[in-house]
């Protein structure tokens, strides 16, 4: 029988069987949400009404035996970072607060077309700007595992959503790592694509030469459908790429690696990372092994100086993002009382609708663009992702795939980090280098740390828009795993709906 | 003692740089689809793009590009095989990103230059003025400031803001230095201004209205002694909405910098803005302190390649230059300066060009279009060519060189046209307009004109050619003016026995 627990392959098979309606299932997933969110906090905006109406449209369309996409009338949650037509979108802020956008994300309108059934928006830090959900303006996000440690960011109430059973199927944004590592803490598949496999269109801006939309769900598979329904050249977006989606759906289903070189990142081991992260790192390498994968060891001499120097163009391209929300047309405004000039009340929004890291970003930024510092600063910065490229060519001239831990440590405690950005900024260390290479990169589960069981991730990487080889790696370890445990990993985690 | 103009240039050299800003006339904005009719209810030509609503990304106008290109290309710039928008940074209401999407240091043309003659003491010169750069930018939207006396942000109540400008595709046109033009400095701004307009309106990217903005110069001067081999501290004119203010808002300035000079005082580096009712400029915002933009490379577009072949058919495809077609063309119709230059200034040598072209006889062409026409034109003050086509002026030509039309006749079917009464044919039969060029319909009101005035009809007789005149006047009028009064005067001799005569 289907239900919340199944995977979205299977409800879409049970819903073309006809064995459940779309709304019987959205209705599911609502009752999921409205008993466990208060503990997790996933949502910051839950569309009861818009979704049972997108599902009961569906179900009306199966039963006209009408030709539906593949997750048709299957539910998803929503970052609230991507703009949906006459929804709250905030992306985590205040400046945000009440804007509700005139028009869909490219996103948003693919999975409107495909039927694809919009719960809710989800938490997040605020504008994608941290990695613990701990900067959104309206409270943190829980981990599922552990209702006291955060999921992970910036897309932790996406990740959480999905580990928490409230939606089998997530979109979120990864810059720096805000897919993988919110995956890799709370149990699930998270996906960031090759930069410019799916629009940017609509997807409150960040970085721009760094973000990228991507899938979550609880395995590969299904992870696969959603990124397939997702992808595809935009004309809405310059720097999306005019290629054929790879066949990332046949990649996740075919199970086997045998002769695949899959390369092990020398610095992206050993010290730094938490011992169980790297115990369960290992076994997945004797399993790939065991499938008839040859493993190579790659050096990337380069990724030291990564974080660096993300933390360069980041902030810099956020700066000048985030000059439009200056209270003129949308959003919030503050101290508009009639006796203020406009740049008074712009700078007295700004003061009150920016948090703490986002304002951390907006200066650091502006200084790294600053005349004088330009080259020093950013200018130094594209250099060295010129050189992580290179790093990720020459390893990638050895080995079809790379793989590293998502995250030196398991889920931390809420508030562990919180004043220590730069302890934070450490979380995504391994991730950060496949957004400045603008490669993709999986995050899978492969299983608990010894010391605190908790989910470690493991990071598969693949050359630009080779995104079907760790869809195909990812999917091969999966079921290699699957074997050796009996039942899905997230079996592993607390029943919510029965702790009171 | 205060210095005059000339005073001035007697003392000090200007060195001029010009920035002349065009609005592009493509269908659609620089970055996306919006609609770029100018003059339409405010925020109607909107879209989260050019709003920069949060997510909304641009997407380059590729007509705009070629526009660029094609501009570049005619002012001899080398079209980068390579370029990139970057952002600039700073905050105003009526930008809606809070950034402008422009070209900084990776534009699409460089290096061009254009010629430009001006009348001199000694005759016609020809200045060269080099081109630094050609790039792409977008434009802001228009802010309302309402309430305060200036018209300023500063001190108003409240402030309008219309977007639909904003995003509208710029290109702005960057000379390098001018030096060495002395006392002619506005003369050779004004004449560069004019001939770059000519240029960008003869490949038809832009309407180049300076009075509703589609082509701004700011115009930039600095004075330094002469000989001293200096540059001197400059500053910026905004607001010159014409060609004459060109050349007006830069004898003041001159005049104005030349006074400072010489009472000691030194030139603030600043924006100022020309007052088209005194001619004087007043200051605007200081440049003193260099503004940080903190440009970027844009990261939402990708580098702009223009393939070298697309390069070569668009230079294939350039008109010839205004200033050498006008050259052409005054020889090939043989006119004297004065007559092309009423034709220049009346922006007449297009419709003749074309009339011409369509059949008419040259000098007909000319005479109807400065004349007849401009007259109507002057009456109901719009432009000559807005009131017939090139092709209904052909045709009425034709009638006139065929002689089915008398100039009198001719006059009256393009008052008809211009009243809307239809196409010359049509207005032609509806008020009757055709000439009597019967022989014997002639010969009947002949007669009579005779018939009633005997005594002259002796005299002509006689040989007293020029009494003709009395009868072919009588015959005139009671043919409605509809008769070749050259036909009727033919006629008319060879009946009273003097067909020999020659004119």
């Amino acid at each position: 029988m289907t239900n919340i627990h199944s995977t979205a392959a299977e409800m879409a098979s049970a819903l073309a069987a006809k064995e459940i309606s779309s709304v019987e299932l959205t209705q599911q997933h609502l009752d999921r949400i409205a008993a466990v969110d208060g503990k997790i906090h996933a949502f910051l905006h839950i569309d009861s009404a818009g979704a049972l109406e997108q599902a009961g449209a569906i179900d009306k369309k199966r039963a006209s035996g009408e030709k539906l996409s593949p997750l048709a009338g299957v539910p998803i949650a929503v970052k609230d970072i991507l703009a949906q037509k006459g929804i709250p979108t905030t992306a985590g802020s205040k400046i945000l607060e009440g804007w509700r956008p005139p028009y869909d994300s490219t996103v948003v309108a693919k999975l409107k077309a495909a039927g694809v059934v919009i719960l809710g928006k989800t938490n997040m830090d605020e504008f994608a700007m941290g990695s613990s959900t701990e900067n959104s303006a309206y409270g943190t996000t829980q981990n599922p595992w552990d209702l006291t440690r955060t999921p992970g960011g910036s897309s932790g109430g996406s990740a959480a959503a999905v580990a928490a059973f409230e939606a089998p199927l997530a979109i979120g944004t990864d810059t720096g790592g805000s897919i993988r590592q919110p995956a890799a803490l709370t149990g699930i598949v998270g996906v960031k694509p090759t930069y410019g496999a799916v629009s940017r269109y609509g997807v409150v801006a960040y970085s721009s030469s760094l973000d990228q939309v991507g899938p979550f769900a609880r395995t590969v598979l299904d992870t696969a459908l959603l990124h397939e329904a997702i992808a595809g050249h935009d004309e809405r977006d310059s720097t999306s790429i005019n290629a054929p989606v790879p066949q990332i759906v046949a990649a996740a289903k075919r199970l086997d690696v045998k002769g695949m070189k899959i390369g092990v990142i020398k610095e992206l081991s050993g010290s730094g990372f938490q011992a169980g992260v790297s115990a369960r790192i290992a076994e997945s390498i004797e399993l790939l092994v065991a499938a008839g994968a040859e493993i190579v060891e790659v050096s990337c001499p380069n990724f030291e100086y990564a974080l660096a120097a993300y933390y360069l163009i980041a902030p810099s391209e956020a700066s000048s993002n985030l000059a439009r929300f200056d209270s003129m047309r949308y959003g919030l405004r503050v101290g508009d009382d009639g006796s203020k000039g406009a740049e008074e009340v712009m700078s007295a929004t700004r003061e009150a609708g920016f948090g703490k890291e986002v304002k951390r970003r907006i200066i650091l930024g502006t200084y790294a663009l600053s005349s004088g510092y330009y080259d020093a600063y950013y200018g130094s910065a594209q250099k060295v992702r010129t050189l992580v490229k290179q790093d990720f060519d020459n390893a990638f001239a050895k080995a079809d795939v790379l793989i590293s831990p998502v995250t030196p440590t398991t889920a931390f405690k809420i508030g562990e980090k919180s004043n220590d950005p730069v302890a934070m900024y450490l979380s995504d260390i391994a991730t950060i280098p496949v957004n400045m290479a603008g490669i993709g990169g999986m995050s899978l589960p492969v299983g608990l740390a010894d010391e605190d069981g908790l989910p470690v991730g493991l990071q598969i990487m693949a050359p630009v828009m080779q995104d079907d080889r760790f869809y195909r790696v990812g999917g091969t370890l999966e079921a290699a795993l699957l074997s050796k445990w009996g039942k899905p990993i997230l079996s592993n985690a607390p029943d919510l709906a029965g702790q009171k | 003692m205060t210095l005059d103009y000339k005073g001035a240039t007697e003392k000090y050299e200007p060195t001029l740089g010009l920035e002349v800003h065009v609005e592009l006339n493509t269908n659609s904005k620089m970055f996306c689809s919006c609609a770029t009719e100018f003059g339409a209810s405010p925020n109607t030509q909107t879209c989260p793009v050019c709003l920069g609503l949060p997510g909304a990304l641009p997407v380059v106008n590729g007509k705009a590009i070629e526009s660029t290109i094609l501009i570049g290309l005619a002012l001899n710039c080398s079209i980068a095989p390579y370029s990139r928008f970057a952002r600039k940074n700073y905050f105003y209401p009526d930008m809606p990103k809070n950034f402008q999407t422009s070209q900084y240091d990776e534009p699409i043309c460089v290096d061009g230059y254009l010629d430009v003659e001006i009348e001199t003491d000694d005759g016609p010169k020809t200045f060269r003025v080099d081109i630094e750069r050609v790039h792409m930018e977008e434009d802001t939207g228009k802010s309302l400031h309402v309430g305060g006396s200036t018209g300023r942000i500063h001190g108003a109540e409240y402030s309008l803001l219309d977007y639909n400008r904003a995003g509208i595709p710029l290109v702005e046109i960057v000379t390098r230095i001018i030096p060495g033009t002395g006392k002619y400095a506005p003369q050779v701004a004004r004449a560069y201004v004019t001939q770059l307009r000519d240029i960008l309106r003869s490949l038809g990217v832009s309407d180049v209205k300076m009075e509703q903005g589609s082509l701004r110069c700011d115009a930039n001067v600095s004075l330094a002694p002469i000989g001293s081999g200096l540059l001197g501290t400059r500053s910026e004119t905004k607001n010159v909405n014409s060609l004459r203010s060109v050349e007006r808002a830069l004898t003041g300035e001159i005049e104005r910098q030349a006074n400072r000079l010489e009472a000691g005082e030194r030139i603030i580096q600043e924006t100022r803005h020309f007052l088209e009712e005194s001619g004087l400029t007043r200051p605007g915002r200081s440049k003193e302190q260099a503004e940080d933009y903190r440009y970027f490379p844009e990261p939402d577009l990708v580098p702009v390649t223009p393939d070298a072949k697309w390069i070569e058919e668009l230079r294939a495809k350039l008109p010839e230059n205004p200033a050498d077609r006008r050259k052409r063309l005054q020889k090939e119709w043989n006119v004297p300066d004065s007559e092309m230059n009423s034709l220049i200034n009346a922006e007449l040598v297009d419709v003749v060009e074309e009339t011409i072209k369509l059949g008419a006889e040259p000098t007909r062409a000319r005479t109807w279009w400065l004349g007849e026409i401009s007259r109507l034109a002057n009456e109901k003050e719009v432009a000559p060519t807005s009131l017939i086509t090139t092709a209904f002026v052909a045709e009425i030509i034709a009638l006139i060189t065929s002689g089915d039309l008398t100039d009198k006749l001719a006059r009256q079917v393009v008052e008809g046209v211009v009243n809307g009464e239809g196409s010359p044919k049509d207005v032609i039969e509806k008020r009757g307009l055709k000439v009597v060029s019967d022989d014997s319909a002639l010969m009947v009101a002949i007669e009579a004109a005779i018939a009633a005035q005997p005594d002259t009809a002796e005299r002509i007789r006689g040989g007293n050619i020029p009494a003709a005149g009395a009868l072919i006047g009588a015959v005139m009028k009671a043919t409605g003016g509809q008769a070749d009064a050259a036909k009727v005067r033919e006629l008319l001799l060879r009946h009273l026995g003097q067909g020999q005569e020659t004119r």
